[in-house]
């Protein structure tokens, strides 16, 4: 219980820390930042070492904040806050399905490469190796593959493009993470198992699944972080309306009349990667017995 | 005729490394018969766990004939015709006493009722009635030991095959659980091959010991130690009990100990 909370004063006291650290160098940085070897009267030349602390740069806080209630765009639009949310559960659920795909192929992955050494050999390369593609030159493909399928005739909405990427990140971390589990038992364990004569599918279901669960969960949830970069990258990246992405880029081209504005969507994305790995930390608390250590004899 | 229980003629175990092949057991002649109490003792490399690995199946003979109750080891682990416990109790640790008591069972499709009744039995036996809900984490290291011992009697097994399960026990609990196994082998009339370190238990559980030693692992002496069918604690302070000890002891150490050395 006492590690609980400590565990929750470190999380707020690191929040606070960015908070103060902003404040403060808003507070004391110069104005318009600071700049080496600049030529007068062309702008954008030299070197700047210290970022500008204006208010269009670097707006308060409270600012932000308080932006979140003002309307969106002037008017009788509806305050900042309510698109941020709306747009933030699109992105959710694109990335919810995201998760899903990534998880379902991730764990097919796992399952194969622990059951057949050579496709470890043959697929787990490969695998390493497809996180290193950086998203956005793989996401158009994605996208304009979806296309050609929509105009071929089988209907292909665009935000199950963006939630194929959003898998590509995703299946990572499950995958590695359930050859892991899945090998994590110990050899009394499998040595039983045959003295029992179970065979492949009896020993996977009592021993190796529930022995997987400690290296699943962390898996489990780093997978929901990245299914919302994913998927928040991938809006931007094909340029689909309506969630959270394209709203960033959206209002941070409007950054200079209306700086507070972009940190709306900005807090809505974090909020996202929040709720996501919170969903996946609910998984483990059903599973707790599974995350019980043998005291040693 | 006697049934055999385990009977193994010129068994060889041969394990083959990069530096060439190492002989872990060699020549190995022994029968146990139904119901007999059998330990294996030996130093370290003698091969005795090899020899009871032979035996559950868990590794092939690389060469002899081994067989359980007439049949292959492999044929008699397919059948279930042992139980076994090791060293370390080896409990799941997210399922309860009663949980991984049921796991044999359960893999071998015992139905639900029966199963649980069978469960509360073995429970009973071992005397963790009032523990069946409790998580392994929670039990001390004999109380798991009995749970390994219950699971390995779960179906109901003509053989237990058993490698030093009070190895990493403390004295106390080591002594109470050899009292328990000998009455649970009576119980159930079942034949159990026993591997230890430890002289003294291998003499109060056996009716027989197979004393064996390394490079390569052999069995280099069968000593009867004749001690009857009761195994109390009176047993353990008796000179028949000192008398087979030494016996043992001078079996392992190829010469006889000198006298001051048994006070």
């Amino acid at each position: 219980m006492t590690r609980q909370r400590a565990a929750i004063a470190w999380g707020v006291l690191g929040v606070v820390a960015i908070m103060v650290i902003w404040e403060v160098y808003k507070f004391l940085g110069p104005a318009e930042g600071f700049v080496v070897g600049a030529i007068t009267g062309q702008t954008g030349s030299g070197v700047m070492l210290l970022p500008r602390t204006n208010d269009r740069a670097m707006p308060h806080i409270w600012e932000m904040v308080a932006r979140l209630f003002q309307s969106t765009s002037g008017g009788d639009t509806p305050p900042l806050i309510v698109p941020v949310v709306t747009a933030g559960l699109l992105t959710l659920g694109i990335a919810a399905v995201g998760w899903l795909i990534g998880v379902s192929v991730g764990a097919l992955l796992g399952l194969v490469m622990q059951r057949w050494r050579l496709a470890e050999w043959g697929l787990l390369p490969w695998i390493v190796v497809s996180q290193t593609v950086p998203l956005i030159a793989f996401a158009p493909i994605v996208n304009s593959i979806g296309t050609q399928i929509d105009r071929g005739g089988t209907p292909w909405p665009q935000w199950l493009s963006v939630a194929l990427i959003a898998s590509y990140l995703a299946f990572f971390p499950v995958a590695v993470g359930v050859l892991r589990g899945l090998e994590a038992p110990d050899r009394i364990h499998l040595d039983l198992m045959r003295t029992y004569a179970a065979g492949y599918w009896p020993t996977l279901l009592r021993l190796r699944l529930p022995a997987a669960v400690p290296h699943l969960l962390p898996a489990l949830r780093l997978a929901a972080a990245s299914a919302v970069v994913g998927a928040v990258v991938a809006e931007v990246s094909i340029g689909m309306r309506g969630g959270i992405g394209r709203m960033l880029i959206q209002l941070a081209g409007q950054g200079s009349s209306d700086p507070a504005a972009p940190w709306g969507p900005t807090f809505g994305s974090i909020a996202l990667g929040l709720v996501a790995a919170g969903s996946v930390a609910l998984i483990g608390f059903g599973l707790k017995n599974y995350r019980r250590g043998e005291a040693t004899a | 005729m006697t049934e055999f229980a385990v009977r193994a003629e010129g068994v060889g175990k041969v394990f083959p490394t990069k530096d060439g092949d190492v002989v872990a057991l060699t020549e190995v002649e022994l029968t146990v018969d139904a119901g007999e109490f059998v330990s294996l003792i030996g130093p370290s490399g003698c091969g005795k766990s090899t020899l009871l690995r032979l035996i559950a199946d868990l590794d092939p003979a690389s060469s002899g004939t081994l067989e359980i109750f007439g049949k292959p080891a492999s044929k008699a682990r397919v059948d279930q015709d042992y139980g076994i416990a090791f060293q370390q109790a080896g409990l799941l640790p997210w399922r309860t006493v009663a949980g991984n008591i049921a796991l044999p069972l359960e893999l071998h499709g015992m139905a639900k009722p029966a199963r649980a009744a069978r469960v509360a039995e073995l429970a009973e036996l071992v005397g963790l009635t009032e523990f069946v809900d409790r998580y392994p984490d929670q039990l001390s290291g004999g109380m798991q030991q009995r749970v390994a011992i219950a699971r390995a009697l779960a179906e109901q097994p003509r053989l237990l095959l058993m490698d030093e399960p009070f190895g990493a026990l403390d004295e106390m609990t080591r002594e109470y659980l050899q009292g328990e196994l000998t009455r649970i082998a009576a119980d159930t009339g079942a034949a159990v091959v026993f591997v230890t370190h430890s002289i003294p238990e291998a003499v109060f559980l056996s009716d027989r010991v197979v004393v064996m030693s390394p490079r390569p692992g052999r069995i280099t002496d069968i000593l009867t130690t004749g001690l009857g069918d009761t195994r109390d604690e009176a047993l353990r302070e008796s000179p028949a009990y000192f008398e087979r000890v030494t016996a043992v002891r001078e079996a392992l150490h190829g010469t006889p100990v000198e006298r001051a050395n048994e006070r």
